[in-house]
């Protein structure tokens, strides 16, 4: 089953897939078009888990070698923002760019969990689209959250998919197109640290709770987008999660007048 | 999860909010931290001293109560203390000015960010600072008019009682207000959410066992221990 968290007529609402194409029905009975409603990230989500370079291909495009352990940073909530939703460029920012990713949502407290068992605690997945404003890289606390920590700088969504709809492991082609262009692609099937990996991995020092999210990385392929531009992350099964990049003036924000803050 | 009964319940206020959960620390804000560095802060991996704020984020498996154990296992058998002060946001702070930021506060708190000791500030791994029960507050949140200075506090770490670690609040790359107006510049901070201003280097590392108690001017006294869990099976 695919869910959503949806706000429509003044209230926030669960729904679903509906029968009919392009529809949702709201847990209250009602049916309403899917351009009626403002999108939500799907879950209201905890820890927010990232993978840097946890594609071979992404990771020499970034000039990495591989690694013998994941690269793993943490998000915070106030970087999410659904389906649909507008993402800010800041007028300083030379080189931003998405990340198409595939989202695995918790659904079981995990906590030295082996990889054997790991799918036992995956409630669903979905999309993410992770920015990073890379002018704003340093060598401190890499990537740090200015980097990739931002306000709204990652859409997640539009549904969370049941797990027991999805193949384990699941190998799902991925693609983000930029204004309909096809930008980048790969297949979560080549994934460096697989899920039941991570999920061994986190849990060996970290009890993992049901709602935290493990965004498992973005394959190579990644480029520059500008005000205005529509990015769509499309990954199999799950469907396709829309942003808009907006400017400063949208936020009511002028340029910083010199570098970083 | 080990747990030990509350010596004192929390005064923690729970409305007009409550902790969100949000606990971001400044990494690099000490400017002794830097200078302990010396010449290597400007040489690779860094190749120069940080310019933007630095962060990093203690997840909710990591937070725990006065009271709460850390935990050490075969793995890990010792963890830094970090005593940190905590700025608990009292109001949406986003793109605030440093003259409008402390208006933001509903106060500050105790906090005692234990981490699993490392070296490289390059890209630490979180499972340095991600550990369950590694981070604890208390006793309770302090309106800044009754704390003092938020920026020139005494702060101090006994471990079994005795005298560890003495320091301040003060002696950083950017103060609280300052570290405010950074961090929402690019990152909402919402009511209850909770930023570390900040560890002094020399942080006392502790094994099983012991009871370690934080204490800054003005905010109180937070006690805390770290207990030996068994190792992954």
């Amino acid at each position: 089953m695919k869910r959503a968290r949806v706000a429509f007529a003044g209230q926030l609402h669960e729904a679903t897939e509906a029968a009919e194409s392009g529809r949702l029905r709201l847990a209250d009975g009602r049916v309403v078009g899917e351009e009626q409603v403002v999108w939500l990230p799907p879950v209201e989500a905890g820890t927010l888990v990232a993978l840097g370079l946890n594609y071979a291909d992404h990771a020499k495009e970034l000039a990495f070698k591989a690694q013998d352990e994941p690269l793993v940073f943490l998000k915070s909530a106030n970087a999410l923002v659904g389906h649909r939703g507008r993402t800010r460029r800041p007028a300083d920012a030379t080189f931003m760019h998405y990340e198409c990713e595939l989202a695995v949502v918790i659904g079981r407290t995990a906590r030295h969990v082996r990889r054997a068992d790991a799918r036992d605690h995956v409630a669903g997945y979905t999309i993410a689209n992770d920015y990073a404003i890379r002018d704003y890289l340093e060598n401190w606390y890499r990537p740090n959250l200015r980097v990739k920590n931002r306000d709204g700088a990652t859409a997640l969504g539009p549904w969370l998919v049941d797990a027991e709809d999805v193949p384990w492991p699941p190998q799902l082609a991925l693609s983000t197109f930029v204004d309909g262009r096809l930008t980048q692609s790969g297949n979560t099937r080549d994934l460096v640290f697989d899920i039941a990996y991570l999920i061994e991995y986190l849990s060996a020092f970290m009890t993992l709770s049901a709602g935290d999210v493990i965004l498992t990385g973005t394959p190579e392929g990644v480029v520059d987008v500008g005000v205005g531009a529509e990015v769509v992350c499309e990954i199999e099964g799950l469907g396709r999660l829309v942003n808009t990049l907006v400017g400063d003036e949208a936020f009511g924000r002028r340029p910083h007048s010199g570098g970083p803050v | 999860m080990t747990r030990t009964p509350l010596d004192d319940e929390p005064r923690f206020p729970m409305s007009p909010w409550r902790f969100s959960g949000l606990v971001c620390g400044a990494a690099m804000n000490h400017r002794g931290q830097l200078a302990a560095l010396g010449a290597a802060a400007h040489q690779p991996p860094y190749k120069a001293p940080p310019r933007g704020v630095v962060l990093y984020i203690k997840p909710r498996n990591t937070l725990t109560a006065a009271g709460g154990a850390a935990l050490v296992d075969d793995d890990v058998p010792e963890l830094d203390v970090g005593a940190a002060l905590g700025l608990v946001i009292g109001r949406t702070a986003c793109a605030v000015s440093i003259d409008d930021a402390l208006d933001h506060l509903a106060g500050a708190i105790v906090v005692a960010d234990f981490s699993a000791p490392y070296d490289s500030h390059f890209r630490p791994q979180i499972r340095f600072k991600a550990r369950d029960a590694s981070c604890a507050f208390g006793p309770g949140v302090v309106a800044l008019d009754e704390a003092g200075d938020i920026d020139a506090l005494g702060v101090r770490v006994f471990v079994d009682g005795r005298l560890a670690h003495e320091t301040s609040t003060g002696d950083r790359v950017r103060g609280a207000a300052q570290l405010i107006a950074d961090v929402s510049d690019f990152m909402t901070l919402s009511p209850g959410d909770v930023l570390l201003t900040g560890i002094a280097p020399g942080a006392p590392r502790v094994g099983a066992g012991a009871i370690v108690v934080v204490e800054i001017d003005g905010l109180g006294r937070l006690e805390t221990r770290v207990a030996k869990v068994a190792g992954s099976p």
